[in-house]
């Protein structure tokens, strides 16, 4: 249902400088010892960017036809079982560019992927999506921010659908 | 400790307990579950995916983004380490939540 895709390798292309590129090996190496380190302003440009890219906006591993996760697909398939408008929404593939998938953990200071941004706020990772979509709050939240495709009422029956 | 066969969750066990005293700590290892994952290739670990359920007051008046990153600070080097955890999965309640959580099961329960 999310036909739209962000061209998030190209807004990260831009932001990684291209004599990083080289050498990925090698360069995959530092990033582990270096885990902690600062995020580049680049970076952080570029992911501030990409947060406001649309009014949801999920981090992911892999994309929405195919997540290369569990907790992903899961975090996936509730915002499309919330009726997200796929125009109000953008998915940035995290295993694209190990920049991003550094960065947005330092970014939103928070160590796992999923992570759900509406309206350029977090929200959080796969759990708290789950346990929102559960309660109820994610429905409202949707609902309040008008993300939900119009004239697509989510029925009780199917947001209270629980998986355990 | 050292030869504990199960170091990692022995940690996280601790680290929770020292930090938030919790009156209610589940651990499972789901690890086996994701053993085959892409991401596993290289792991040789067998603590990679774990699931915690915590009770605490430590999380009274704090949303739940802030009690994950509460957990998360405090696991934060065996999250960072190379062939340390790969996914942590959290149910973080206050003491009152739980215990409504179990009332709103419980019905349901009945009701079979």
């Amino acid at each position: 249902m999310f036909s739209r895709s962000i061209l998030s390798r190209q807004l990260f292309r831009q932001a990684a400088p291209a004599a990083v590129a080289t050498a990925p090996a090698f360069r995959s190496s530092i990033l582990l010892q270096h885990q902690r380190r600062l995020l580049s302003d680049q970076t952080k440009q570029a992911i501030t960017k990409a947060v406001a890219s649309a009014p949801v906006v999920l981090f992911m591993k892999g994309t929405p036809e195919t997540p290369q996760c569990g907790f992903s697909r899961a975090s996936i398939q509730i915002l499309g079982l919330q009726g997200v408008d796929p125009n109000k929404f953008a998915a940035f593939n995290v295993l694209e560019d190990p920049e991003l998938r550094q960065g947005i953990k330092e970014f939103s200071d928070w160590p796992t992927i999923p992570q759900l941004y509406v309206d350029k706020e977090f929200v959080g990772g796969c759990d708290i999506i789950m346990s929102m979509h559960q309660n109820g709050d994610l429905a409202k939240l949707l609902d309040e921010k008008k993300v939900l495709a119009a004239g697509e009422e989510t029925s009780e029956a199917e947001s209270s659908e629980k998986k355990e | 400790m050292a030869s504990s066969s199960t170091p990692i969750e022995d940690t996280i066990r601790q680290k929770i307990t020292t930090a938030l005293q919790p009156s209610t700590l589940k651990i499972y290892n789901d690890s086996h579950l994701h053993a085959h994952h892409k991401a596993m290739e290289d792991s040789t670990s067998s603590e990679t995916h774990f699931r915690v359920i915590i009770t605490s007051d430590a999380f009274q008046s704090k949303m739940q983004p802030a009690r994950h990153r509460l957990v998360y600070g405090l696991l934060k080097e065996e999250m960072a380490r190379e062939g340390g955890i790969h996914a942590l999965q959290l149910r973080t309640m206050t003491p009152e939540e739980e215990k409504r959580r179990k009332e709103q099961e419980a019905p349901a329960e009945n009701a079979k």
